[in-house]
């Protein structure tokens, strides 16, 4: 194959391409390193983690801190809360969008032109925290599962996504074909639009699913109620409020020993709460930059 | 004359109808997200009267007396106008200065990885900090930047960028540099997706071109590279001005401590302080969020028209 290249690489070229292997290299390990540190220590002895002595792998290996995370309530119940927000507020979101979406991309469609200015304007100008905390407040939503679910299930950016790719990728004449063997929109929707769509289907299930798990304003902002809030506020009550960890079922070990390993937790509770949706992202990635491009194209 | 209007009138109602029975389906896929949007966008935009109005519990949203700009008055005339302004505008214009660039110099290095594994290595690890919420991000922050044991603040101590006594967690001037830079780490590689997509559309034959007439790897990058991608900048550096005061509320929020406060309060937790968290003050935390929507959307607009007018590129 090394025969094929005609053109010789310059002197220049080979020490420009040193260079730029060299940056590659470095933008990889200031983002891999906090992360690998993070993941060894959760499983090593905090003193020596506050002292700067684990540098590349876990030293005094455990899992204690893993055991107290699965032992607590609170972080049970704001696991199981995010799980449904994420998995009922992305169905929402999907069902919205997507349909909306397919309307919009209809040229025959009378409303077309207004409805998608009504949907634009809402991405620059909003009514702001204190009417809308109101609005909500006044439908009942406050401390009200669907409030992290319902209010805000169409987002426009995603929207014009989606509505780009019908408009771009899907041929008219699918849409004509079909008509003539006798298809409503809502059987061409169905049979032929939804099949055609999965590349832009996936990437918009990742957006919103990503906003759900890692939805923290909503929550501050409508949910006070402790066995409706969601991982996010739980996190922040353990990770940054320092709220003491109680140490529940073992209350045979001391105080300190509870201490020790608060460091050990916070680490923990970091991986196990970060792991889920940074997993999801390797098996949508085929479709990602090809309906990424069609968004950021036809914008 | 020969037109019967009794006619006419029917006539058009027949085809409104034929127009509704053809298009009644794509209404029905339309309403639930017209429902949602009216009702939880455009219905607070009525709310927005609170702003002229004094609130009282009993009249409601509506009710209270018209008090016209008194609580505008009140925000401008109060010490926390001039701080939370600054504070908005440096944050957010040192945002677009070094987080603007970042990831288009991101997509450039990487366009020049010829292997397309390390590549796809490469892009995925990049992407990876974009999951992370916003409440780890910022316990990150603590962790590495601790004044005593955090190991970034050691690294930059020991090479002299940090004095002994900094703490970059609390100190109210490096707020900013923490929240900008570690905003980089976090959306850097994700934000380059889009310029590595429109890199990959450029024609493959305009390199050997470029190389035949003895170009460089770097005049390659300057020549071919940034003018296929600059389209692609203009447009979402509009975008981003037009955002320039919606500075993440999250993030500032729970960045925010007692001692950094000077540098940290920015115009939307205030509105979140005086509104709905310390006191119930609706009617002055509806005026200043309305101020703020109202400069952002000045600020789009302008943008857009000299974007319009210097090139030709337009949002909407």
């Amino acid at each position: 194959m090394r025969k094929r290249y005609f053109i010789h690489e310059t002197g220049t070229d080979r020490v420009l391409n040193v260079i730029f292997q060299i940056m590659c290299a470095f933008v990889l390990l200031v983002v891999v390193y906090p992360l690998w540190f993070v993941i060894i220590a959760s499983f090593s002895d905090s003193d020596l983690v506050n002292t700067g002595k684990v540098l590349f792998y876990p030293k005094l290996f455990s899992t204690y801190g893993y055991g107290e995370i699965f032992k607590n309530a609170k972080i049970w119940s704001g696991y199981m809360n995010t799980i449904i927000y994420t998995v009922a507020g992305t169905t929402v979101n999907i069902i919205v969008t997507v349909t909306a979406a397919y309307s919009l991309s209809r040229h025959e469609f009378g409303g077309r032109r207004f409805v998608n200015a009504l949907f634009v304007f809402t991405m620059f100008f909003n009514g702001g925290m204190v009417p809308t905390y109101m609005l909500i407040s006044s439908l009942g939503l406050v401390n009200n599962r669907l409030v992290m679910i319902l209010p805000f299930c169409v987002n426009v950016f995603n929207l014009i996504i989606v509505r780009s790719f019908f408009e771009s990728t899907i041929p008219p004449s699918l849409y004509e074909a079909s008509v003539l063997d006798g298809c409503s929109h809502f059987k061409y929707f169905f049979y032929v639009v939804v099949p055609l769509s999965k590349a832009v289907i996936s990437v918009i299930t990742l957006y919103y699913m990503v906003a759900h798990w890692n939805d923290f304003f909503n929550a501050l902002l409508y949910i006070n109620q402790a066995q409706l809030k969601p991982l996010q506020i739980i996190l922040r009550d353990i990770l940054l409020s320092n709220q003491v960890f109680s140490s529940g079922a073992t209350g045979g070990t001391g105080m300190s020993y509870a201490q020790r390993y608060a460091d050990q937790v916070k680490y923990g509770v970091i991986i196990v709460s970060t792991l889920p949706i940074m997993v999801i992202y390797p098996f949508i990635q085929k479709y990602f930059e090809k309906g990424v491009m069609i968004g950021a194209v036809k914008g | 004359m020969s037109a019967d209007p009794v006619h006419g009138i029917l006539r058009r109602e027949l085809r409104l109808w034929r127009v509704f029975r053809r298009d009644y389906q794509l209404w029905i896929f339309l309403l639930p997200a017209l429902a949602a949007i009216i009702v939880f966008n455009y219905l607070p935009m009525y709310g927005i009267q609170l702003a002229f109005r004094e609130y009282s519990f009993k009249a409601g949203i509506t009710g209270g007396d018209w008090v016209g700009l008194k609580y505008f008055e009140k925000y401008v005339n109060s010490p926390m106008f001039g701080l939370t302004i600054k504070n908005t505008f440096t944050i957010a214009s040192m945002s677009i200065l070094l987080g603007f660039p970042a990831p288009i110099l991101l997509a450039l290095l990487f366009n020049q990885i010829r292997s397309p594994r390390y590549k796809n290595v490469l892009q995925t690890t990049v992407y990876m900090p974009h999951f992370i919420s916003t409440v780890v991000m910022v316990s990150l922050l603590h962790v590495f930047l601790s004044m005593n044991s955090g190991l970034l603040t050691s690294v930059l101590k020991s090479l002299g960028l940090l004095t002994e006594k900094a703490n970059p967690i609390g100190d109210p001037g490096s707020f900013v540099w923490v929240y900008v830079l570690s905003g980089i780490w976090q959306n850097c590689g994700w934000d380059s997706i889009i310029y590595l997509a429109a890199l990959s559309a450029v024609d493959s034959n305009l390199y050997e071109a470029c190389r035949i007439d003895g170009a460089n790897r770097l005049q390659i990058i300057r020549h071919i590279d940034i003018p296929a991608i600059t389209p692609t900048i203009v447009i979402l550096l509009v975008l981003n001005c037009g955002n320039i005061l919606n500075v993440g509320f999250e993030k500032v929020y729970l960045m925010q401590n007692s001692v950094n406060l000077s540098t940290s309060q920015v115009i939307s937790t205030y509105v979140f302080n005086v509104g709905l968290k310390n006191s119930n003050q609706f009617s002055f935390g509806s005026a200043i969020g309305l101020f703020n929507t109202l400069i952002n959307f000045v600020f789009l607009v302008l943008v857009n028209l000299i974007s319009r007018r210097v090139a030709d590129i337009s949002i909407w």
